[in-house]
Parts: structure tokens; sequence; C-alpha cells
């Protein structure tokens, strides 16, 4: 069973709601971004997502934009990417997922990729523009290596390819709770729910869901009806309030800290 | 003009979209169904004759078709060479071939039961385009524009402003076509059941690069037979600008099969293909993933995208179509450049030769027969296709020359 998998089974062994967090790599740098998935997890985060910086995240919003062109800005490229997770993953309980576009992993070279991500320790991969339709030969390397492959679910996803998803992929699902790109919102949206119910009625996979969230009582919210909630956005904002700050990791952890509350 | 009913349906891709290795459908979750959606809508229309007879009455009574065929006698002998024919997509309404895709789209769209359509826009003769034809047929029109292009094509914007479009500016990444286009998939993901993506060329993720090119396929039909008529055989080459590669796949498809003719995309050589100043895909890039579909993309080491850089803003694009990848690679077709400095010059000569201005993207197919007319030999027969005219270049192209100091005359 993947750590993934594991985790998972322990939240729901619990009767707890899982918290999935987003940052992206190498913002405000490689070296603070170590630290800051340090303190992720150290705050009680149970899966780690490290997005790979693209220059054109057609799938993000403002927020994450931003945090991507800071990271390019400031030399963050995958293998690097992948360094500082080999050099970090030992002080790391949690999973982690690299999400990612599809072309820095392609240019990388999949195999080549899969080796470096299994000697950093990745745990499983979400690449936003590679539905199962084209991921099958990401989705093969990655299972060779013990990685899963997460797919994304939207409100406009088919049941017929709700259940494609569940079987190709593994660890679990991502349901994104609302149409549009990555971003901050004042309050989860009632399309989350009907998701979560669509999904539950085809498949035992571990759902999380996000897209928006950024308060504890979200995560609560989300929780009635998924394994996990997932906090994007709001995080990489409080990285952009506190980038230079010495206060940084601290705010980081707190921040966290008060979305398990 | 040729019966539109038999257009469709001679040359698709597989089943996934795909061109040889090139093509497929790279796109986030939600836009999966939009899609699948799309796709539907599409070949359903495509098999219906009423479909294709409005299609045909619109092309020829709105959009003004079907074009002239004009035997370039000036230019031909300013080439030193071979005759050269000029397939005067200029002369249609709004004057560019955007249009033809823009109203086959639309109807597409009206057909859906959609109401609000996007578009992205360079050069911004597409974003005319899919407000004319969101004018025509009652569509709300939202047409996201770097504002790098905005500040170079102002007339177009004004244009697009004039017949009722939103225009957004887009002011992230280089601020041009690329980023445009990431700001209308990002509009589409947010609004995906009441708005189509009115894509304008053939790029992006299946079905599009079909759709475009079928609903450009017009032109090249057009030429044959008025080459067939004019000349009496068919051109030794069928040259065409390539920025997404709408115009050129077009003007190509009726002539895929005629092995005898060859076929040639001029790329924007910008200054040089030197990293990060021009946009020749082919010259200077790599297999890869960029804005729904796996073609040739200009990319460094890491898999980001390249900065691009050409005087027309049409061609400043990173990637393009994934059918032109295939031609590319299997021999059909090839792909040469030609410089900023030689689309100015092309720009003004056809401008002194023939009374006509070009739009800067076609002057980059015009300086190749300029250039290279005289490698096919005195008796060649080259099909030019005119894919614009140059109105909205005629300011950047008196900046560019007062700053060098050689304003004409
Ligand atoms: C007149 C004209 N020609 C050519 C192009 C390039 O596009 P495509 O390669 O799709 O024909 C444009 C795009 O803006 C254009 O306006």
């Amino acid at each position: 069973m993947s750590r993934i998998s594991e985790r998972f089974k322990a939240l729901r062994a619990k009767g707890e709601t899982g918290l999935v967090t987003y940052v992206t790599a190498g913002d405000p740098d490689l070296e603070r971004s170590a630290g800051i998935i340090k303190r992720l997890d150290r705050a009680g985060a149970d899966v780690i997502e490290l997005g790979v910086p693209f220059s054109d995240p057609l799938a993000d919003g403002p927020v994450i934009q931003r945090a991507t062109e800071r990271a390019l800005a400031a030399g963050a490229t995958l293998p690097k990417v992948l360094d500082m997770l080999a050099a970090t993953r030992a002080d790391i309980s949690a999973p982690v997922v690299i999400f990612s576009y599809a072309n820095p992993i392609l240019r990388m070279g999949l195999d080549y990729f899969v080796r470096e991500a299994g000697k950093a320790g990745v745990d499983g991969v979400l690449t936003l523009d590679m539905p199962p339709e084209e991921g099958e030969a990401f989705r093969t390397a990655f299972a060779g290596a013990g990685i899963d492959t997460i797919f994304l679910l939207s409100p406009t996803t088919t049941v017929d390819r709700i259940r494609k998803a569940a079987a190709l992929g593994s660890g679990f699902l991502y349901g994104i709770s609302r149409l549009g790109v990555t971003g901050v919102r004042e309050t989860v949206n009632d399309s989350a729910r009907e998701l979560a119910e669509r999904v539950k009625a085809e498949t035992a996979m571990p759902l999380a869901l996000g897209f928006g969230l950024s308060r504890p009582e979200h995560v609560k919210t989300v929780g009635q009806w998924a394994d996990a909630a997932v906090v994007g956005s709001a995080l990489v904002k409080v990285i952009a309030e506190h980038g230079q700050a010495p206060g940084l990791l601290d705010e980081v952890e707190r921040y966290v800290r008060w979305l398990r509350n | 003009m040729s019966k539109a009913s038999t257009w469709f349906g001679r040359r698709d891709p597989d089943a996934r979209g795909y061109y040889g290795a090139f093509g497929g459908r790279f796109v986030p979750e939600t836009l999966v169904a939009p899609i699948e959606a799309l796709e539907a809508a599409y070949f359903e229309a495509r098999r219906d004759p009423a479909f294709a007879e409005e299609l045909e009455r619109l092309l020829q009574h709105y959009v003004g078709r079907e074009t002239p065929l004009w035997d370039a006698r000036r230019l031909s002998e300013a080439c030193g060479g071979g005759r050269v024919l000029l397939k005067r997509e200029d002369l249609t309404h709004t004057g560019a071939h955007k249009i033809n895709n823009a109203l086959g789209q639309a109807l597409v769209a009206k057909r859906m039961g959609k109401t609000r359509v996007v578009a992205e826009t360079g050069a911004g003769q597409h974003g005319v385009a899919s407000a004319t034809a969101c004018a025509l047929l009652g569509l709300e029109c939202v047409v996201y524009m770097g504002t790098e292009d905005m500040r170079r094509q102002a007339l177009n914007v004004f244009r697009m402003r004039l017949l009722g479009a939103t225009v957004c500016g887009v002011d992230s990444g280089s601020c041009t076509l690329k980023d445009a286009i990431n700001e209308a998939m990002r509009d589409w993901v947010a609004r995906p059941g009441d708005t189509h993506y009115l894509l304008g060329s053939a790029l992006g993720p299946h079905p599009y690069p079909l759709m475009v090119r079928e609903f450009q396929s017009v032109i090249g039909r057009e030429a044959r037979a008025q080459c067939l008529a004019q000349v009496g055989r068919l051109p030794d080459a069928v040259i065409a600008c390539v920025g997404g590669g709408s115009n050129a796949i077009g003007i190509f498809d009726a002539f895929i099969d005629d092995a005898g003719v060859r076929l040639i995309g001029v790329e924007a050589g910008g200054e040089a293909i030197r990293s990060g100043r021009h946009a020749a895909r082919f010259a200077g890039g790599a297999a890869g993933v960029l804005q729904g579909t796996r073609t040739f993309v200009l990319q460094d080491e890491h898999g980001n995208i390249e900065a691009t850089h050409s005087v027309s803003a049409g061609l400043d694009y990173a990637a393009v179509g994934p059918e032109h990848a295939f031609l590319q690679e299997t021999g059909r077709a090839e792909y040469p450049f030609a410089t900023d400095a030689e689309a100015l010059d092309a720009f003004q000569q056809l401008a002194r030769l023939e009374g006509i201005i070009p739009a800067l993207e076609s002057a980059h197919a015009i300086a190749y027969v300029l250039k290279s007319a005289k490698r096919f030999g005195p008796d060649a027969v080259l099909l030019v296709n005119l894919s614009g005219r140059g109105d909205k270049d005629v300011q950047t192209v008196e900046q560019i020359l007062e700053e060098a100091g050689r304003v004409a005359n």
C-alpha cells in the first residue's frame, strides 16, 4: 500500500478530515521552500502538494500565476525541485505529490523523471493538463515506480469519466469543487457537495476536495462529504505576503495549524 | 464556390485527434466535457446539409467569396522568375481569412445554444472577425488580447469595440498571443456552460485543428480551381505564412494529394534565429505540449515556453498547429522563415508593385517569393496566400521606418 493510501486509511480509521496543502516549489526560493514544506509537515498536513512552476499555467488563477513567476525568476526548475525534495524528504513524514503541467515532465523525459522522482521520495504525481485519455504512458511509468497517479474530477466530469479516473488513478482523487481556475473564495460552493456525492456513488477511493478553500470552517464543511480538503491559493497568498520577512516559516505553520482547528 | 456539403470529413485525424504523433487533447479536467460536446456538435453540424447551406450563404453574400486570384505581373518581374499568383483573402469582409473560421464556429456555437463567445487575438484580425460574427448572429463577445498587441494593433482594438465586443487586455507573460490564449482558456474553464471558445487558428485541443482547417479549406479549394482555369495547370508551389497555421493549412488542404505541388509555410524569423527573438518553431523548437496539443514548441531545456518575437503580432507565437508538425515530419511540407527586415521590405514592395498593402503576417509569404522565386525556374507558377490586408499595420510600419530613418520618400 502506498504512503498516500496508508495516510487516507488512517484518516478514515480516526474519522478525521485530512488536510492537503499546496505550495508552489521555489516561491520565494528553493531554500525557503524546503523550510516551508518541513513546517507544513510539522503543522500536520496530511499530504503535501508541490507545484512545479511552469511558464504557462493556464489552469491557475492570479495568485498561483504570480507565485509561479516568482519561482521561475528565482531559478526553480523541475530537476532543482526534485533535488530540493530529495534533500528534505527524510525530515517529512507526510506523503508528497508533484503537481505539474505536462511539458516540464515531457521535456525532462518521462523515464528520467520517474527515476529522479523515485529517488526524491515522490509519492504521487498530478498532471493538470493530462486527462486519463492522454495519460496512459505517464500512469504506466509512475505505477512501475510505485508512484500514484492522481486524477482531477470537476463538476463537468461525467459519470463514465469518474469511473475511468477511479479505475486508472491511485492514492486519491482530487475533486475540483467549482468551475474556474485556482483562487481563493469566500464560501464553499454547492457544486462541491454535488460532486462529492457523485464520486462517492461510483468509487470507494479517497476523495480530496479543493479550489478556493481558505478557512477552518471550509475544511470542516468539506469534511462532511470528502476525506480531505485541499488548501492551495490561500496558503500561497500567505507565502506571498511574508515572502521576504524573517517570520515566513512561522506564519506558514501558524496558518496551517489554524486551518486544522 | 464548391458545395460546402462536400468539404467536410475528407481527411480526419484519428479518433483521439492525432495527426501522426501530433495533436491530441491535453486540457484541464473541467474542459474535457465541453470539448467533447463541441466535437459531437461539430461532427453533427458537418453532416447536416442545412448547416453547409447556411455557411455557404454567409461566405458568398456576407464575406464576399469567392475571393479573386490575382496574377501579380509586376511582382513576378521583381522576383526575377516565375509567375506569382495572389489568393486575395485580404479582400474578404473584415480583411483577413480569419472570418471564414469565425463564422463557421459561431454557427456551431449558435447550434449548441451558447450565448457567449470568448476569443483570443494577436494581430486583432481574429478578434475583429469574431466580434463581427457575434454581432451578426447576436452573440455576446469577449476578446482577450495581450497588452503589447493592443499597442501595436490599436486600430483593430477600436474596431472590435465598435462591433460591440469587450476587449480584455492581458498583461501576463509576454503580453502577446500565447498569453491571450491562456486567458481565454481560463475564462472558458469558469463558464463552460454558456460559453464557446472561438479559437482562431489551427491550434489547441482536438477538434479545433480539424474544425479550423475545414472552415479555412475554402481558400485552397477556390484557389486550386482558379489556378487550373487561369493557368491551365496546378502551381509548382503553394506558399503561406504560418502563425498558428490556419491560413496555411486552409490553402494547403486542397493540394495535399497533388504530390507535385510543393507546400511551403513561412515562419517569422524575427531578428534572426537567436533565442527569444524569433518565432521559427521548426528552426528552433522541439516537440512538446502547449495549450492543449502536442506539437513543435519553442521551449527552454526545462520545458518552459520561450519568449518569441516578430514584427507581426499574428506570427508571434511559440507553438504551431499540430497538423503542420505532422506535414513537416512526413516531408510533405517545408517551413522556411523570413525575418522582420525581409517582411518590412516585402510589405513596401507589394504596395508599390501591385498597389496592395498586405498584412505584416502575409508580407512574410511575399518576402519568401521575393527571395526564393528564382530557384523555382522561369516557368514556375507560385501560388501565394495573401491572408490579410495591411491597414492595421500602417502605423507600426511608419513608426519603424521613421525610427530607422528610412521613411518612404
Ligand atoms: C492576416 C493574417 N495572416 C496570418 C495570420 C496568422 O495566423 P494563421 O497562421 O493562423 O493564419 C494572422 C493572425 O493574426 C493574420 O491576421
